[in-house]
């Protein structure tokens, strides 16, 4: 069971929503598809991101994948930690493994996205 | 998702076994093939400071037999398998007439008129062909045993002593890159001191209905040892900071041995013809138009495979494998470069999505283990 109180994207990503800031990170599903992750690269504070645009990427030993935002907004913030330990988006990924914060422009997008019990139904079909 | 079942794939005797450990399998080589167990930097250090155990049967075997068995080879090959000794090996490479890489391989000499070259995997079929083929008018006949080969892999420092109790092979005097058979947890097979993670280390080839039977004795052994299963997610890591080409990525029919850096392999001063002698005697006079070099990124990212490098504003070349070193922690790569820009310490740039990201020349390998 994923968290109840996260949004999810499609691509697997979550969203947290505490007033007008949205936390963004990557679900445990999608990290533990990727595997050990080595490098997440993220847009500077200041930039905008668009909701299903890609933001970013994460790349584990084999792979390389882009990060879609689930919501628009600026980036008011990245997660300072995952320059040394992208590790943590595989052991913590819904805590210190987060990866943007973005301040959320159209609260109406959350609707676009799938509740907990959607995204549960999302990987239990793989 | 594709389920891989769906594929027209070959199954390992341990496919079951894998899936038990917990194995992702992808398909490779035409093989459905554990990557990862759990983790595969777990995995990589795991060889690196204890052992691994590895399930290589997707590799294809091939005997070549007869009285001019090591002329025939010579004939085939870039290499000298007939200077071999018996029970030693050599790496060698298959060449078309214009003296591109059909595939890199393994020679081992385990008779007089008996020799063994293993191939890769998804190669395997069109060595067979191509080896047959090239037997022609020699007293030598090739048996392609791939299917009805296991083969197994214990690398690491712990190898010897993982093996060691296991084996009526005398391990103190199998040098690296001999072979000799043996038993193994009483299983009859060839045990052969090669590898492809830059460890020492053991391969042995069995019948594949014995291949459950030796995996099991092994894994105990290895687990006993500090040991885990590893997947081919490490074995590529582990090879590339080994500094160890990998077909298909390094190596492929529009790439000669000697951009490869692997022009000791070829030799020339052998006496008679071979495939794909007057191109590389070409190629070995002028020098090759690109070279093959280890890098190390000095900026932000990782360097992928088909990654463009360029030097100031010229295009030099291609990556051709990259990741992050699980040993070094850095992100390395190896690459296609023009000749000026091949010596260690140029420093050239690596297109990673849109950004010049700056990367250092240096000699291979990325990691040699303490001799």
């Amino acid at each position: 069971m994923v968290p109840t109180d996260l949004r999810y994207t499609n691509d697997h990503e979550w969203v947290r929503v505490v007033g007008d800031e949205a936390t963004i990170g990557i679900t445990a599903y999608a990290a533990d598809q990727l595997g050990d992750i080595v490098f997440v690269d993220l847009p500077d504070v200041g930039r905008s991101v668009e909701q299903s645009a890609a933001f970013g990427v994460v790349e584990s030993v084999k792979a390389v994948s882009d990060l879609f935002a689930p919501v628009s907004g600026e980036v008011t913030e990245t997660n300072p930690d995952l320059g040394r330990n992208p590790e943590l988006v595989n052991s913590d990924p819904y805590g210190a493994g987060w990866m943007v914060r973005v301040r959320l422009g159209d609260a109406a997008q959350l609707d676009a996205l799938l509740d907990p019990d959607a995204y549960d139904a999302l990987i239990a079909a793989g | 998702m594709t389920d891989p079942l769906d594929l027209p794939v070959h199954l390992t005797p341990l496919t079951e076994a894998h899936r038990e450990l917990g194995a992702r399998l992808i398909e490779f080589g035409g093989w459905l093939m554990p990557v990862q167990y759990g983790s595969i930097i777990d995995e990589h250090r795991t060889v690196r400071q204890r052992v691994g155990l590895f399930d290589l049967s997707h590799m294809g075997e091939l005997y070549i037999e007869g009285p001019d068995a090591g002329a025939a080879l010579d004939a085939a090959l870039v290499s000298d398998p007939s200077s071999l000794a018996i029970g030693r090996a050599h790496y060698s490479m298959i060449c078309t007439p214009h003296g591109g890489i059909i595939d890199d391989l393994i020679v081992y000499r385990l008779a007089d008129a008996r020799f063994l070259v293993v191939a890769n995997a998804g190669n395997a079929a069109t060595v067979s062909d191509a080896l047959a083929g090239r037997l022609d008018g020699f007293r030598a006949v090739l048996d392609d045993r791939s299917l009805a080969t296991g083969l197994l892999a214990v690398q690491g420092p712990r190898a010897a002593e993982v093996l060691a109790p296991l084996t009526d092979v005398d391990l103190t005097t199998l040098r690296y890159y001999a072979a000799t058979e043996g038993t193994v947890a009483g299983i009859g097979g060839l045990v052969a001191r090669t590898g492809y993670t830059g460890e020492d280390g053991f391969e042995v080839f069995v019948e594949t209905s014995q291949t459950v039977a030796l995996w099991d004795a092994l894994l105990e052994a290895v687990r006993a040892a500090g040991g885990q299963p590893v997947g081919l997610g490490a074995r590529d890591t582990l090879r590339l900071e080994a500094g160890m080409p990998l077909y298909g990525n390094e190596l492929d029919l529009d790439t000669n041995p000697y951009e490869a850096g692997l022009g000791r392999v070829v030799k020339l001063g052998k006496s008679g013809d071979f495939v794909g002698r007057a191109a590389l005697e070409k190629v070995a006079r002028d020098g090759p138009s690109r070279r093959l070099v280890g890098l190390i990124v000095e900026g932000r990212g990782i360097a992928r495979h088909g990654y463009p490098v360029w030097s100031g504003d010229r295009r030099s070349g291609v990556v051709t494998s990259g990741t992050q070193s699980p040993t070094l922690g850095v992100p390395i790569a190896m690459a296609y470069v023009a000749p000026d820009d091949a010596e260690p310490g140029t420093v050239v740039d690596i297109e990673i999505r849109d950004t010049r990201v700056p990367a250092r020349v240096v000699a291979l390998p990325f990691y040699r283990r303490d001799a």
